[in-house]
């Protein structure tokens, strides 16, 4: 998916135009296949929310698990894909957010109404956080926000009031009827999943995409030509802490307990990782590939051990290697698909005979 | 005297620390590469070692002797089928490959050889410790001390006065003059990847004697071998020396406070550093162009 901004010379078109006669081409975002797209997700998300209506909660608690999974990834490729900001440190915030929320169900708030609290922690711990990660670039940047989780778990395990190394339950929500729990946390499940990709879109397609693609590709150049680029990397790290936060929130209401060697694993990371390369690096569509193909393989492959993560591991590294633009981008590259476009277009007109 | 002996302790600590960063060290100066499997090398080749010994029924000492070619070559091969590759595909694409290969590894390892603890029977070279008044010298500990001293100054050595040490140098310096001056870059980065997972592995055996070895090891090895390289400075392999001797030597000292805070403490110092000199302390200004990205 090439960028293009609108009033860029358009390329020569396919019929050189006749002298006098203006330029053939028409500049669009949009397409006939991204209204029909949008409109499936609209009618997936309703269809979506009446499941635990039909299907029961057998099957809606894998979902959740899915749901999460595909948040996980689209916040971690607006990192990397889009910010250049490989972080193999993000499960400090899932960690961050559980814990809030559970300190603030302590503190008497509800557990689902407290999701946006933990969110917004997990936001101010980030905008800290960076003032350390600020300067550090790649391998620097990927192995510092690893630390940093790593602090944050060596910290809580040391500490009575959190738990320490055993973890904390969710008393509150214990004593919920199960159905009614487990509606609920679909529902908010589905929620986090469609503010953090449907956000994540949203945010590629307004001036941030533009300044964080320049960003992530060369940031020299990007600063030489007026793009901010701290601000770029700090709103993109602190607004993906937020999704984050609410996901680790949404951890420990879905599993009713939480410990430190669980929820800060670096396991997250891997995951995150797979499911983002394996999709798409860089494309919106390519995360929530990314994340059917983890979830599935989870699920096909679960008697067989940790095999699966071995084979995931090598599916990664070819795709790294072999097609760096992942499935997604193998297919819209081909096709030149783009269900949920971001980038202009230049479309040449066909005259009429 | 006690504080003087837990940090002669620590400094013996820390020698192992950099006996598995120096290879990190190495490949991070000449290639650019940041090995994030680098831990997990170094724990296979453990447990290759204790299979060694099971099958071939041979002592320790053999088996550490017959695993280092095998590790050399194991770098080698890696070097010229992925990390060529990943170092051509773009700035992301190392990091993404080298992750993979971390968790395939532990994956692996797991389902091989279970999640349990595995010691490593030192069998002749034990762990026997002198005494010299107040202070203590653990066998194994001075050993690891005196092979870091070793393998760094032999490959600073190499490095000034050997033409491969040149090779080196120069394709550190631009890998395209380097082309251009007739020199061949795959099969000299080949060695040094291979030295680099040797030196790990050697590393990563002799502090499994102490402590056991699992399939997830690595990861905690990875840290402290980077936050030593990082420490030091990058670039310096002295400087990778002593960034393990000042992790070793705060873990130490801080455990005779706190034993839960050992770690923290050490990863503490770390972030205090990248904040405060990012170059490291012994880093040179491209050093810090590397950890920052050169960002105006």
């Amino acid at each position: 998916m090439t960028m293009k901004r609108p009033g860029t010379p358009a390329p020569p078109a396919a019929r050189p135009p006749a002298a006098g006669a203006t330029a053939p081409v028409q500049v669009s975002r949009w397409s006939t296949a991204a209204t029909v797209t949008t409109a499936c997700a609209a009618v997936a998300v309703v269809l979506l929310a009446l499941a635990p209506y039909v299907i029961g909660t057998n099957l809606t608690q894998p979902m959740v698990t899915l749901f999460l999974l595909a948040a996980m990834a689209s916040l971690w490729n607006l990192l990397a894909g889009y910010a250049g900001m490989i972080s193999f440190g993000q499960q400090a915030y899932l960690g961050i957010g559980a814990y809030a929320l559970y300190l603030l169900g302590r503190a008497g708030i509800s557990p689902f109404a407290a999701i946006p609290l933990a969110a917004a922690a997990a936001a101010v711990a980030a905008a800290g956080i960076f003032l350390i990660l600020r300067r550090l670039s790649g391998g620097y940047f990927a192995v510092a926000s690893w630390v940093v989780a790593e602090c944050l778990f060596l910290y809580v395990t040391t500490q009575g009031w959190l738990g320490g190394g055993t973890g904390v339950g969710l008393q509150q929500l214990s004593s919920m009827v199960p159905v009614v729990r487990e509606a609920d946390t679909y529902w908010t499940a589905l929620a986090v999943l469609v503010l953090c990709a449907g956000g994540g879109y949203l945010l590629v397609r307004s001036r941030f995409g533009l300044d964080s693609r320049a960003t992530g590709g060369e940031p020299v150049a990007a600063a030489a030509v007026g793009v901010e680029v701290q601000r770029t990397r700090r709103l993109a790290y602190v607004l993906a802490a937020a999704g984050f936060g609410a996901i680790g929130a949404m951890l420990i209401i879905s599993g009713l307990y939480i410990d430190p060697a669980s929820v800060f694993n670096i396991n997250y990371s891997a995951d995150m990782l797979f499911m983002v390369v394996i999709g798409g690096l860089g494309t919106i569509e390519g995360p929530l590939i990314g994340a059917l193909i983890l979830f599935a393989a989870q699920q096909v492959f679960a008697q067989y051990g940790a095999w699966y993560l071995v084979g995931i591991g090598a599916l990664a590294i070819a795709v790294v290697l072999l097609a760096p633009a992942g499935l997604w981008g193998m297919v819209s590259g081909r096709r030149g698909w783009s269900l949920l476009p971001v980038g202009y277009r230049v479309r040449s007109h066909r005259r009429s005979p | 005297m006690t504080w003087l002996n837990d940090t002669l302790q620590g400094i013996f600590v820390g020698g192992g620390y950099a006996l598995t960063a120096v290879g990190l060290s190495l490949m991070f100066g000449v290639m650019r590469l940041v090995n994030l499997a680098h831990g997990d090398l170094a724990v296979c080749a453990t447990y290759l070692v204790t299979s060694m010994m099971a099958a071939l029924g041979v002592p320790f000492l053999a088996a550490l002797l017959l695993m280092l070619p095998l590790a050399f070559a194991a770098g080698a091969v890696l070097q010229l089928a992925l990390f060529d590759r990943a170092l051509r595909t773009g700035p992301l694409a190392p990091l993404l490959v080298t992750f993979g290969l971390s968790i395939m590894i532990q994956n692996l390892l797991q389902q091989t050889y279970s999640a349990n603890v595995r010691g490593v029977p030192a069998g002749s070279i034990d762990v026997s410790a002198a005494h010299l008044g107040g202070l203590v010298l653990p066998g194994l500990s001075v050993l690891k001390l005196a092979l870091a001293l070793v393998v760094i100054g032999g490959l600073s050595a190499a490095l000034r006065f050997t033409g491969w040490g040149r090779r080196v140098r120069a394709t550190s310096d631009d890998v395209a003059i380097a082309r251009l001056q007739g020199i061949r870059v795959r099969p000299l980065f080949a060695t040094v990847t291979g030295i680099a997972i040797a030196a790990a592995a050697l590393a990563g055996t002799l502090g499994a004697v102490t402590t056991g070895v699992y399939p997830t090891l690595g990861t905690l090895t990875l840290i402290f071998a980077f936050e030593a390289v990082v420490i030091g400075g990058l670039g310096s392999l002295w400087g990778t020396l002593l960034g393990g001797i000042l992790i070793g030597v705060t873990q130490v000292l801080v455990s005779q406070v706190s034993v839960p805070y050992a770690t923290l403490a050490s990863q503490l110092l770390f972030l205090l550093v990248l904040v405060v000199r990012p170059e490291g302390l012994f880093g040179t200004g491209e050093a810090a162009g590397q950890a920052t990205g050169a960002e105006a």
